[in-house]
């Protein structure tokens, strides 16, 4: 299991000096001079000067490159062009609302993707298997903006049971610790902040996880079905074991292996639809920060923070590979 | 070579009429599994709809889509604008209906330059193997650490805002899908028997390759293709709602949906049918192409 886990690092690093390169292009790939794109047809020759030097702009290739990783990996993202302050800090500031939403829309979409995909396999053809399997075939074809939109319209504007946008209510006070709402008010035992940054949670959450839900009932159901075909499953149920542990214990144990490596897949997908998400709720995450920059041409934001979800979804697919391993001791790495 | 004179020979027959019953081809069989289906034929029928649209657009349309007409502006839905109008006054409807043409342009040169990038680098990768694999693989790695719609917001960022570059983005992004599965299909069939015998009579691998080995890995192509057509209609919708896309002026649906934004409150049905439209065409591309892979799989065959 060790030499599987450092075998599985080590081939991280060829990926990340890749990523980092691609990162690094993005600026320099851009027509014309990024200066000059940066602070508009307006800027004067000194001004862009000072930009070019600041941002090492006139070293060789080479040499700009050795810089920005070695600034990375002492965790110094560079400056944002627009609000000059430091990128790391402005990235610390909002990763955690990201993320907090993006594991929020995870579990909702595994408890409510599993549980779907098992009794839709358990009761074949019944007409939960019919419904959840026509619903799944909907939320993968899903515009997620356009769902968004949608509850927003049903929860926010008609019924007026949901918030509209933001994590917190204005009136609501909540002593920040981790920056993730729903565990600072546990820790603080705040329990209106916790009701207040759930409801908040709600809408987003449904949205971003609409995609990944579908995607895991659909292989729930698939893999569960497989594994009700196999002898064991017909061994368990002879000698008279309960079903919920023939479904539990027996199969989906052996289910869940597929569907591990779909999760791990899908958090990318949360992590790229965080952008179009935060968009719809005005969500102050990092996805709405890399959109603002792109529109606002701040490149070195947009450099940091797609190298920054990059390293998340190459670390998430790391740690998929190795639960797997985990879970199915048999998988050998070669 | 060796007779056997004492056997009683048969006959000359018309070797028509003796043949077993021809079964029907690879293709002709996934056919009719696929038209058995019902959700594959759902699937069809969405997309069908989808082309016919888009072939007689200007005869469908009530209105011209892009003429304004700020006095009816917001206007709900009516028997003189079917699906209402939107913040200029233009026709919803119209819109939609000649958003289908846009639609299949970005399924077709999105996927096309997935397909055509994707399938040449999995050819090359999965046939010639060794160092050439290695780099191939690699750089798939490397795409595919970043999620798919953040790549495409980064390749926008370098091209510049338009409908042409959330194309050739999206299209640039699905290349990873087509190489790995291209690349898996080569490494099984080039161990065939009849790529051993094409070789063995002095064929040529770039023969071997695009006459043997590339038509017998069409199946999961044409899975994948669409699939990917969804995915890509998806992703440049995404691209246009976010301003990476299309301008506002032309009726594409992500845009349109964009636009309506800021009436949400008031005028509902400005983001209502755009969404729709998208849902629904996607719908249809998924259902075919879940069809399409089961209809092509052998293993489905009863």
């Amino acid at each position: 299991m060790f030499s599987y886990i450092i075998k599985r690092i080590l081939m991280l690093i060829p990926v990340l000096i890749g990523v980092s390169i691609l990162t690094f292009s993005l600026i320099h790939l851009i027509p014309g001079d990024p200066a000059k794109s940066m602070l508009g047809e307006k800027a004067n020759e000194a001004q862009l000067e000072a930009l070019r030097a600041e941002m090492g702009l006139n070293d060789p290739l080479y040499s700009q490159y050795g810089t920005y990783v070695a600034k990375i990996l002492q965790g110094d993202l560079g400056e944002s062009v627009q609000s000059k302050e430091s990128i790391a800090t402005e990235v610390a500031d909002r990763l955690p609302a990201t993320i907090e939403l993006a594991l929020f829309a995870m579990v909702l979409a595994i408890i409510v993707g599993v549980l779907a995909g098992v009794i839709a396999a358990v009761k074949q053809y019944s007409w939960f298997d019919n419904i959840s399997m026509t619903g799944a075939l909907f939320g993968v074809s899903m515009p997620i903006f356009w769902l968004g939109l949608m509850m927003i319209w049903l929860f926010s504007v008609q019924l007026n049971i949901l918030p509209a946008s933001g994590r917190l209510s204005n009136d609501i006070q909540l002593g920040l610790i981790t920056n993730f709402y729903l565990i600072d008010s546990i820790l603080t035992l705040n329990w209106p902040a916790f009701k207040d940054a759930f409801l908040h949670l709600l809408m987003p959450g449904i949205a971003l996880g609409t995609i990944p839900m579908a995607i895991i009932a659909r292989m729930t159901r698939s893999s569960m079905l497989e594994v009700m075909k196999q002898d064991y499953i017909r061994t368990a149920n002879a000698k008279g074991l309960a079903s919920y542990l023939v479904i539990f214990q027996h199969a989906l144990k052996n289910a869940f292996l597929p569907v591990l490596t779909v999760i791990g897949l899908q958090f990318g997908l949360l992590l790229g639809g965080a952008v179009l998400t935060e968009t719809i709720f005005s969500w102050p995450g990092i996805g709405r920060y890399v959109l603002n920059a792109v529109l606002g041409r701040d490149y070195p934001v947009v450099q940091s923070t797609i190298l920054i979800i990059a390293a998340i979804f190459v670390i998430v697919n790391l740690v998929t590979d190795l639960l797997y391993k985990f879970f199915d001791p048999r998988i050998k790495y070669d | 070579m060796e007779t056997q004179p004492n056997l009683p020979t048969e006959p000359p027959v018309n070797s028509q009429k003796t043949a077993h019953p021809k079964s029907p081809s690879l293709w002709l069989d996934a056919l009719q599994r696929l038209v058995k289906s019902k959700t594959s034929f759902i699937g069809l029928c969405l997309i069908l709809l989808l082309i016919l649209t888009a072939i007689f657009a200007p005869l469908i349309a009530t209105h011209e889509p892009t003429s304004q007409d700020i006095i009816n502006r917001y206007q709900a839905p009516s028997s003189e604008h079917w699906l209402g109008t939107d913040e200029l006054g233009r026709d919803i409807f119209s819109r939609i209906v000649y958003g289908t043409r846009i639609s299949i342009q970005i399924g077709v040169i999105a996927v096309g330059i997935s397909a055509i990038v994707g399938i040449f680098l999995g050819c090359v990768a999965g046939y010639f193997g060794r160092w050439l694999d290695l780099i191939i693989m690699r750089f798939i790695d490397i795409l595919m650490a970043f999620p798919s719609i953040l790549l495409a917001i980064a390749l926008v960022t370098v091209m510049g805002p338009s409908l042409r570059n959330a194309m050739i983005a999206v299209g640039l992004v699905g290349i990873p899908q087509f190489a790995r599965i291209v690349r898996s299909t080569v490494l099984s069939v080039k161990e065939t028997e009849y790529i051993e015998a094409a070789r063995s009579i002095g064929a040529k691998n770039g023969k071997i390759l695009f006459s043997h080995v590339l038509p017998n890995c069409m199946a999961p192509i044409i899975v994948q293709a669409t699939l990917s057509i969804g995915t890509a209609i998806l992703d440049a919708a995404g691209l246009s709602f976010l301003g990476l896309g299309a301008e506002p002026s032309i009726p594409e649906w992500g845009a349109m949906l964009s636009d309506g934004r800021a009436a949400l409150q008031t005028s509902p049905w400005v983001v209502t049918f755009p969404g729709l439209a998208i849902l629904l065409v996607v719908l249809g591309f998924n259902l075919l192409g879940d069809g399409l892979r089961d209809a092509l799989d052998p293993k489905m065959k009863q």
